[in-house]
């Protein structure tokens, strides 16, 4: 699996808090059996609601980069919610926060989900506002988010970085390595052996 | 197990398996429970991969979220849906899982059913590609929402990789006030703690008020954990929990049943039980709350006032005053008196037996007021027949609230039960964000049963406990 240290690209801000996962997918979309097709529809109804909205800004149409405010993903378990990130283009999320199931979800999708403190992401989020076509990478090796000269540090659970960084963040061939270990685990748990006596 | 151990530690320490390359935990899940919506993609990467499912006994199916609870007869009238049940008939088929489909009398929403059936047990490590998971907590498990990535790996591996979170001990002590209920409790607690309060930690709610909640209580405290922020929430096992499950379909039967119930016992955490953080409450301080804003902490007791914009910290305030502007209120403004389109009693938070009884009793010998559509959706079939027998039926009928079959209807939007344009609900759901009933522009006021039925008599919000 491949390596993730960085991401470059453009940058969309969106620096609000609390922006749950029904807004980032509204879930008339999650009737389907696939995820295929559901960038199209990333913060559909935010959209509509404010033509200004940054996701409809042809400025940022592109990025790679999302910047966003506290406790980013909160709410519903959908992965349709980075699955559909993913597919209108992010490949990488730095916040001031992130809920827990939303950055599990997009570790597993191979997407950094990194913490930047407030004060420099309003820096980051005015320096992409003054102008689009700066790049800005999320490094996972030096730990910063980089926009020209602004650099930031930022954070991230030291064992998510490294499952990233070392391309092994598909969990299931590392989960299936413990088999037998599985195994003696559940063979050890009194309501596996029904609770027979011994 | 140490004396300074919690329960969540001791049934972490019982189920991890290992360390992972990354550092992270391989915990062993004794319990999967999947639905309709997010397990579809999860099965297509273990055909992808050519890979079975590891314990097929150990995941249970239902399906909720689609379900139409008007006319539930197949095939549905949306494509989308039908195809998505027809989706997990295959899938349960083929990978040998117990699927409890819409023909079967023990199916209904999945938070609703495990603890019915008695698959929810003490000691247990639980997941489902559904945040409500936190629910089954309610029995002193570790239960938490996954994605769909990682419902694959539970079905194929029985395992997930995890790290350890923190745990904060919440105390409620006190009795509650009469027309106070767990969800006033719940709500109060997110209130203070804040939205995001609970990231990175497992709450373990603890003290005489919840000593001596009912498990179905228990069950909508749990349940909204995760609107707090916590992923997990838990309380203790004790002699309530024991009586509960004893005799369900999936509970131990016999001298199993008691070496069990010594086992769940056992785990629940000690005096000398540590914690990262301990946080207490009055009881006597918690009033029937009402949310006014598009995050479940925004919410006040029925006898106050909206806050002011200017009492939040600078960097909130833009984030309150797009909840005041999206849902037309003002700071200052009471919430009693405002007016209400729609009452939806049901969902996994609310929508249980006890529930159902509570919004009977205030209903009684009224009627739903003119212009409200009232509706009531149990949270399951068993829940439903219950409520047939005890006659509560023809309560909420004889109201003019409608009376519908189990599904998880009109909390989220994902079947025919949907908010119009700017609708203002009254619901005993768990979320309140924009969009999230159905009409992207609707507005939901979170509120418990009880004050979901004051609502729709009076047509208004109403504090249930100067109903007459």
């Amino acid at each position: 699996m491949q390596r993730m240290t960085s991401v470059s690209g453009r940058a969309v801000p969106l620096v609000l808090d609390d922006i749950d996962t029904d807004r980032i997918i509204p879930a008339r979309y999650l009737r389907c059996v696939t995820f295929e097709g559901l960038g199209a529809h990333a913060f559909e109804d935010d959209r509509k609601q404010d033509p200004s909205h940054p996701f409809n800004d042809p400025r940022y149409q592109g990025a790679q980069v999302l910047l966003s405010g506290r406790n980013f993903g909160c709410g519903s378990s959908r992965e349709h919610a980075p699955q559909s990130l993913m597919r209108w283009g992010i490949g990488a999320v730095a916040a001031e926060s992130f809920a827990e199931i939303f950055f599990g979800n997009c570790t597993s999708l191979g997407i950094p989900a990194v913490c930047v403190d407030r004060a420099s992401l309003e820096s980051l989020a005015s320096a992409v506002q003054a102008d689009p076509t700066r790049v800005v990478t999320v490094d996972l090796e030096a730990l910063q988010v980089r926009c020209d000269d602004l650099v930031v540090p930022c954070t991230m659970p030291e064992e998510a970085r490294q499952s990233l960084v070392s391309g092994q963040w598909d969990f299931l061939g590392q989960l299936l390595d413990g088999a037998a270990q599985v195994r003696e685990t559940a063979d050890r748990l009194p309501y596996m052996r029904q609770f027979a006596a011994g | 197990m140490s004396d300074s151990d919690n329960l969540f530690d001791k049934v972490w320490n019982q189920h991890a398996v290992g360390t992972l390359p990354s550092g992270q935990t391989q915990l062993f899940i004794g319990l999967h429970l999947i639905h309709e919506v997010t397990s579809p993609q999860a099965f297509d990467m273990l055909r992808e991969r050519g890979l079975n499912v590891m314990y097929p006994e150990r995941t249970i199916a239902t399906v909720d979220h689609i379900v139409p609870t008007e006319s539930q007869l197949r095939p549905f009238g949306d494509v989308l849906a039908e195809e998505m049940m027809s989706a997990i008939e295959k899938n349960c088929r083929e990978f040998g899982v117990t699927l409890l489909d819409l023909q079967d009398s023990r199916q209904g929403i999945v938070h609703i059913v495990g603890p019915e059936q008695g698959l929810t047990q003490p000691g247990m490590t639980i997941a489902c590609g559904d945040s409500h998971t936190s629910t089954h907590g309610a029995f002193g498990a570790i239960a938490f929402g996954i994605g769909t990535s990682q419902v694959a790996y539970v079905l194929a591996t029985q395992t997930l990789a995890m790290n350890k979170p923190k745990v904060r001990r919440i105390e409620v002590n006190g009795r509650l006030a009469s027309g106070v209920y767990a969800k006033d409790v719940i709500l109060h607690i997110i209130r203070r703690l804040g939205v995001k309060g609970g990231i990175g930690y497992a709450y373990e709610y603890a003290g005489d008020a919840f000593d001596r909640m009912s498990m179905e209580e228990r069950m909508t405290v749990c349940n909204m954990s995760i609107e707090g922020g916590a992923r997990c929430g838990y309380v203790n096992p004790d002699q309530t929990t024991v009586d509960y499950i004893r005799g369900r379909p999936f509970a131990p039967q016999g001298a199993a049943f008691d070496e069990a119930s010594r086992w769940w016992l056992s785990l629940a955490s000690g005096p000398g039980a540590r914690y990262d953080d301990v946080v207490r409450y009055d009881a006597a301080d918690i009033d029937p709350t009402v949310t006014w804003g598009i995050n479940p902490g925004q919410s006040v007791g029925i006898g106050e006032a909206i806050p002011a914009v200017a009492s939040y910290a600078a960097e909130e305030q833009r984030g309150v005053q797009e909840a005041l502007d999206f849902m037309e209120l003002k700071e200052g403004q009471s919430l009693q008196g405002l007016k209400i389109d729609v009452a939806f009693i049901g969902s996994c938070t609310n929508g249980r037996i006890s529930d159902l009884r509570e919004a009977a009793r205030i209903v009684q010998g009224k009627h739903v007021k003119p212009g409200v559509k009232a509706l009531v959706v149990p949270g399951s079939q068993l829940v439903r027949k219950a409520a047939e027998e005890e006659g509560l039926h023809a309560v909420f009928q004889a109201a003019g609230f409608e009376w519908r079959g189990a599904g998880c209807s009109m909390c989220l939007a994902m079947n025919p039960d949907k908010l119009q344009g700017r609708e203002i609900c009254a619901s005993s759901s768990n979320r309140n964000f924009k969009g999230r009933q159905g009409s992207p522009l609707g507005r939901t006021l979170l509120m418990s049963p009880a004050m979901v039925a004051a609502a729709a008599v009076t047509g208004s919000v109403t504090d249930v406990r100067q109903l007459s």
